[in-house]
């Protein structure tokens, strides 16, 4: 049974729609990402599920009980999640007092608290801090000082809003494994709002994704990075190559589709003259010098219009009579001499082509 | 000028020697400006967080009634009180004008919208995502308003070193309602005003001292806090 369902959920913030129609459930023990831009919904959808807010309609369930609208119980059930928010808000407290203070709130004892404090200070690094007014602490050490304060509660649920967003590389790194710690050795259930794919992608079990308050596709990370719902949820996880087409033909599954009078070969079961578009990461192109054989059915003559790097990867943009966009290692890009005008071979697996039903309008 | 001159010097010997008649009415300020400060402030940090916390119709129109009656003169707190404990007032049975308890209600009702008006206001310089973590932390609605206070301790404290400031200096109420009887109701104001009226210019002046030291103090105090 699901922890955590949410079904029919609609949101308004005056006339604005924040919200519309959310159908969500998630078991114990799992970790679900909520993926999506900024202003999608995100922030909102988990201050609803941490009953910081009443939806405008539909209903919240926890542990199979209805979540009543007001009264005592939401308190109740509040204790028993914990919610990180995205900008660390700390009390001007010392960190002891700033971890201790949501054990005292639930009527533990002194001792006990001493001893769960201290416990988790040392898991998040921060025991020698204990005595710092936590405003004076940096912002990784702030958002690790909301980390402790929530799992020093030990909750069934972890909410966490971008627990990483403006933290340095090296303060990512130790929030993301404290995360991950605490999901596999408490078996805490978790629901977290990012828009760092790739955080969503290793921290998580299943990932939604949350576009203008509508959540569209919910799956494993394979699923929504290969295999998008609509042509939204293919641009947000990064299908940088989405081409209009036509199947023009089916043999067992492979389809011929027309991309503009050039011919591509895809895994698709839709049947000749459906409309469609054809998907294909960056990172699934390769790109070299000469044709090479290959067990890929996708082989084109190309020739490079722009390069751009972005860390140690390059962002090549070719054309082969439609544009495709690849990402390289910045090494290969430099051993390839890779540069405008250049030629090359571009060549992608079938299975690598994700095809999506083009609608009406 | 000889004359402030020799005040001074007077007034100096006056202090060094801890003179009884000055440092009973010097006492005598502090327990009454001290006990009202008390009362305000039992009476205005509940009230404040209850004004703070909730929305209701009017709010903002309280809190600009709250904020005017900060400069309310104190001659005018001095003739509701005379009013209300007068024989013929309503809470003229008490028998308590011209003593010193009701010299301590004038100034608590004085420095009450002051005291009222600052709470609101260190309240409203504490965040509202403070407020929602404390929430999604497991915090009741009376858990959360403790922490909200603590967290504007220090503006809420400035608050209270405010109206004590005020209440300690103020003349009129003290006058009206006090009578400056000698040793039963004469506090520092009253007792410049008179010495002065008597050209005893020496107590007066030391009496004076006192007064700006005190301030001194809560100025020193004040800025302490707020640099926190």
């Amino acid at each position: 049974m699901s922890l955590i369902e949410v079904t029919g959920l609609n949101h308004r913030y005056g006339e604005r729609a924040i919200l519309e129609n959310i159908n969500l459930s998630v078991d114990r023990g799992e970790v679900l990402a909520l993926i999506g831009p900024t202003g999608a919904g995100k922030t909102t959808l988990l201050r609803i599920i941490d009953l910081l807010e009443v939806p405008s309609a539909g209903e919240i369930y926890f542990d199979g009980k209805c979540i009543p609208r007001s009264g005592k119980q939401r308190l109740e059930i509040r204790r028993r999640m914990s919610f990180i928010h995205q900008k660390p808000q700390v009390f001007n407290l010392s960190v002891y007092d700033n971890v201790a203070c949501g054990l005292g709130w639930r009527g533990e004892e002194k001792n006990r608290i001493a001893g769960k404090v201290d416990h988790i200070l040392e898991t998040v690094g921060l025991e020698d801090y204990k005595d710092r007014n936590a405003r004076t602490l940096s912002g990784g050490e702030a958002q690790r000082v909301a980390l402790a304060r929530s799992l020093v509660l030990e909750p069934e649920v972890l909410l966490l809003d971008e627990p990483t967003a403006n933290l340095d590389p090296v303060s990512t790194a130790k929030i993301e494994q404290l995360i991950s710690y605490v999901a596999r050795q408490r078996n805490t259930t978790m629901v977290m709002a990012t828009h760092n794919m790739s955080q969503g992608q290793h921290l998580a079990d299943r990932i939604g994704v949350l576009l203008d308050g509508r959540l569209v596709q919910t799956g494993n990370a394979t699923d929504i990075f290969h295999s998008p719902q609509n042509e939204e949820v293919a641009y947000f996880v990064g299908m940088e190559n989405i081409m209009e087409g036509v199947i023009i033909a089916n043999n067992e599954g492979i389809a011929t589709v027309n991309i503009g009078g050039n011919v591509i070969q895809a895994v698709s079961s839709y049947p000749v003259g459906k409309k469609v578009y054809a998907c294909i990461r960056p990172e699934d192109i390769t790109l070299a010098l000469s044709s090479t054989q290959s067990s890929a059915r996708n082989s084109f003559q190309a020739e490079v219009t722009r390069v751009a790097t972005l860390g140690s990867l390059s962002r090549v943009e070719i054309n082969c009579g439609f544009r495709l966009i690849a990402l390289v290692t910045k090494i290969s890009a430099e051993e390839l001499n890779l540069q405008a005008g250049r030629e090359v071979y571009a060549t992608f697996k079938a299975t690598g082509v994700h095809i999506m039903e083009r609608r009406a309008g | 000028m000889t004359e402030i001159w020799d005040g001074l010097t007077k007034a100096i010997e006056l202090l060094i020697s801890l003179d009884p008649e000055v440092m009973e009415i010097a006492g005598r300020s502090l327990r009454i400006s001290g006990a009202a400060c008390l009362l305000a402030s039992l009476i205005c940090l509940p009230l404040g967080s209850l004004i703070h916390f909730h929305h209701f119709r009017g709010k903002r129109v309280l809190i600009n009634i709250i904020q005017t009656l900060f400069s309310v003169p104190t001659v005018l707190v001095g003739l509701f009180v005379l009013v209300l404990f007068s024989r013929a007032g309503p809470l003229g049975e008490l028998g308590i004008l011209f003593t010193p308890p009701v010299m301590v209600v004038g100034q608590m009702i004085l420095i009450t919208p002051l005291l009222l008006g600052l709470t609101i206001s260190a309240l409203s310089g504490v965040s509202k995502e403070i407020m929602e973590t404390a929430t999604s932390l497991g915090a009741s609605g009376f858990q959360t308003v403790l922490l909200i206070l603590r967290e504007a301790r220090y503006a809420v404290l400035a608050a209270v070193i405010m109206g004590f400031g005020r209440a300690i200096s103020e003349i009129g109420c003290a006058l009206m309602v006090g009578g400056n009887i000698r040793g039963v109701t004469r506090v520092i104001t009253t007792a410049i005003a008179l010495e002065t009226s008597k050209g005893e210019l020496a107590l007066a002046i030391a009496l004076g001292i006192i007064l700006l030291f005190l301030a001194l103090i809560i100025n020193i105090v004040l800025n302490r806090l707020q640099q926190r």
